[in-house]
């Protein structure tokens, strides 16, 4: 099996619908170059200018007109460039994507997918650096895929594209250049359909992007002293796997949730929940989170640290749940 | 200028608007309507002109104060009124109400509670549009508060960049809910901001049904010839309240009177009957009718049955057989 990088997968996700459908589009800002993640690099000498327009720094025009253009034809993906600057087409993705065909009775379908590169890391700062997927969580109307891998990636990608509603898909910018395995034949990942990264009877960790990557680094650790970390990454947030999930939480009975945002009203807040909604009784512990401080990223080098959850944090959450 | 034919379908589209918007105040007012409601009684000019210019299958987006754009594109009536109501027999089963309907058969694809949102979704309609050569063009209505946000700007920029077939459509009627334009858009002009754009940009007396009609013509026929959006500003008077209730004490009552005084549907039967094409043995015959439509539309509001309230679950998504 090929072995590429999560970018690239991401990349070729893109090429391969485009080639399938011709109503398949990219738009976004500096995305002919493809800068700075180079994913859509080189998809204008296929696609030509018409299928990837370059946007002017427009966010709210970038976001709307692919609603526009999705509810009258058209598969609109667009790069947002830093997930961040979402806030600047917030009315865009929340009031008119999200509710359109709600509001509608039905009349419309909004086939689009917002590509949201995201995340902590390289003293991004402020603008530059935040994990926004709990804010879309909490908005009805919208589906969320959060990938770990670049076979997921890709899998998600082609499935978000052809999905007749809008989906989000989250990319953590610390992870386009790592590798892995990507199936030669076109392979979708369906939303919904949580995957196990690794086995094991202890204690289930679920978590997400970078913290699925933390969480494993975390499972060889304990695995040293004879702990076995089941790490599930639910890889779509909305639907979410209630049944993998709650499966793994049966056979282990203790729960990590890790997820890089900040503590306060988040996805793995909401995780808990689901957890104790479908399993309460099978827990011997009460549930661990490892999550970011309440804080904006700051920049400097060991204060974006502070505020990155690393494989120490999953370890000792994890020996939280078992003492 | 329209033909006979065309003028009187102006006019009865225009009292169309007219007897529907009054009938609904006077509904809401006896509490059968919920809601916050706006109504775009003396600016009936603006919509009738437009859609009279227009293809059917044009598209249009459309504002919080957009009755009278889905009428005069064609929309159902009876659906508009049972939405009103949130009846389930509403255009969208009483889910958008009167903020944001939409009727997608006749390419209305939306009121909007938000100001300016349409200035940003119309260019996606003109890259679809580009996209299928389909000869379409899409108009985007706005009032002269909402050509302050970003989105009117961001619209604007791509649009003319892009040479998409949009018509930015600015329904000037002096006020931005409760302020005054004078004290809300620096330089007073809207239509002149299309000079930054490179585009035309006109300023039109929005109570002339003729020269809405014109000049959405005009940007039309640039649109479909792929030579991109044009801006229009139609001074107009809202002889309302920004909404249902509102007291007004931030304007005189000599304001309504001019509205009156101005009333479009007035200044068109002048031209009518100046060319002997409407008498008022014939106006009334139309009045009477288009008053027959709404009773039908009223009545049909009035017996249909409120939706089940489970059905506040449905049609959030396309394909979604997963639980929560």
């Amino acid at each position: 099996m090929p072995v590429i990088d999560f970018g690239d997968a991401l990349g070729l996700a893109l090429r391969e619908e485009m080639r399938r459908d011709p109503r398949v589009f990219c738009i976004g800002e500096d995305i002919v170059l493809g800068v700075p993640f180079g994913v859509t690099r080189g998809l204008i000498d296929e696609f030509g200018a018409e299928r990837v327009l370059n946007a002017p720094i427009s966010e709210a025009a970038i976001v709307g007109s692919a609603l526009g253009a999705a509810m009258t034809g058209l598969v609109p993906v667009v790069d947002m460039h830093f997930a961040d600057f979402v806030t600047c087409a917030m009315d865009e993705v929340a009031n008119q994507i999200a509710k359109s065909r709600y509001m509608f009775g039905g009349q419309v379908d909004c086939p689009l997918v917002l590509r949201m590169p995201y995340g902590i890391g390289r003293s991004g700062g402020g603008h530059h650096s935040n994990s926004v997927e709990a804010w879309f969580v909490n908005i009805p109307g919208l589906k969320i895929c959060i990938p770990s891998t670049p076979a997921d990636a890709r899998g998600l990608l082609k499935t978000a594209v052809r999905d007749p509603d809008p989906v989000l898909l989250f990319e953590h910018r610390g992870l386009y250049r790592v590798t892995g395995e990507v199936p030669e034949a076109e392979t979708l990942v369906p939303l919904g359909l949580a995957d196990v990264k690794r086995a094991g009877r202890d204690v289930t960790v679920i978590a997400t992007a970078r913290m699925v990557h933390e969480s494993l680094e975390a499972a060889r650790r304990l695995a040293e002293e004879g702990i076995e970390v089941e790490v599930v990454d639910p890889r779509s947030l909305v639907p979410l796997d209630r049944t993998t999930l709650a499966a793994s939480v049966r056979r282990t009975h203790h729960v990590v949730i890790a997820e890089e945002g900040p503590m306060r009203g988040s996805t793995g807040a909401w995780l808990a929940w689901v957890i104790m909604e479908e399993c309460f009784d099978d827990l011997d512990a009460p549930i661990a989170r490892v999550a970011g401080p309440n804080i904006p990223i700051p920049f400097s080098p060991p204060l974006e640290a502070f505020a990155t959850r690393r494989a120490d944090d999953v370890v000792g959450a994890v020996r939280q749940v078992l003492k | 200028m329209p033909g006979p034919d065309a003028l009187l379908q102006m006019y009865a589209g225009m009292l169309r608007v007219r007897l529907f918007e009054e009938r609904v105040r006077e509904l809401f007012a006896s509490g059968r309507i919920p809601g916050f409601l706006h109504t775009s009684i003396g600016q009936e000019a603006t919509a009738v002109g437009a859609a009279a210019a227009l293809r059917s299958d044009d598209y249009v987006f459309s504002t919080h104060r957009g009755h009278g754009h889905l009428i005069a594109k064609g929309g159902s009536l009876r659906g508009l009124m049972a939405e009103l109501y949130g009846k389930a027999s509403g255009i969208c089963h009483g889910k958008g109400g009167t903020m944001h309907i939409a009727d997608a058969s006749v390419g209305y694809l939306g009121a909007n509670g938000v100001l300016a949102s349409g200035c940003v979704l119309a260019p996606g309609v003109g890259l679809s549009i580009k996209h299928r050569k389909s000869g379409q063009v899409v108009v985007t209505f706005f009032g002269d508060g909402a050509a302050n946000r970003g989105p009117f700007h961001e619209g604007v920029n791509m649009a003319a960049l892009w040479k998409l077939p949009v018509i930015f459509f600015c329904e000037n009627n002096r006020w931005a809910s409760t302020t005054a334009h004078a004290l809300s858009a620096a330089g007073g002009s809207i239509a002149a901001r299309a000079a930054g754009y490179g585009i035309p940009g006109e300023t039109i007396d929005g109570n002339d049904v003729l020269a809405v009609h014109e000049a959405v013509s005009r940007a039309a026929a640039r649109a479909r010839g792929g030579d991109g959006p044009s801006l229009i500003e139609a001074r107009t008077i809202r002889w309302g309240g920004h909404f249902e209730g509102d007291a007004q004490a931030y304007r005189s009552r000599e304001e309504a009177a001019e509205g009156r005084r101005t009333d479009p549907i007035a200044r068109l039967a002048g031209v009518l009957d100046a060319r002997g094409l409407l008498d008022a043995a014939h106006a009334e015959r139309i009045r009477a009718q288009v008053a027959a439509e709404i009773d039908v539309a009223v009545a049909h509001a009035e017996a249909s049955p409120l939706p089940e309230p489970e059905d506040a679950l449905t049609d959030l998504f396309a394909y979604y057989p997963w639980r929560d």
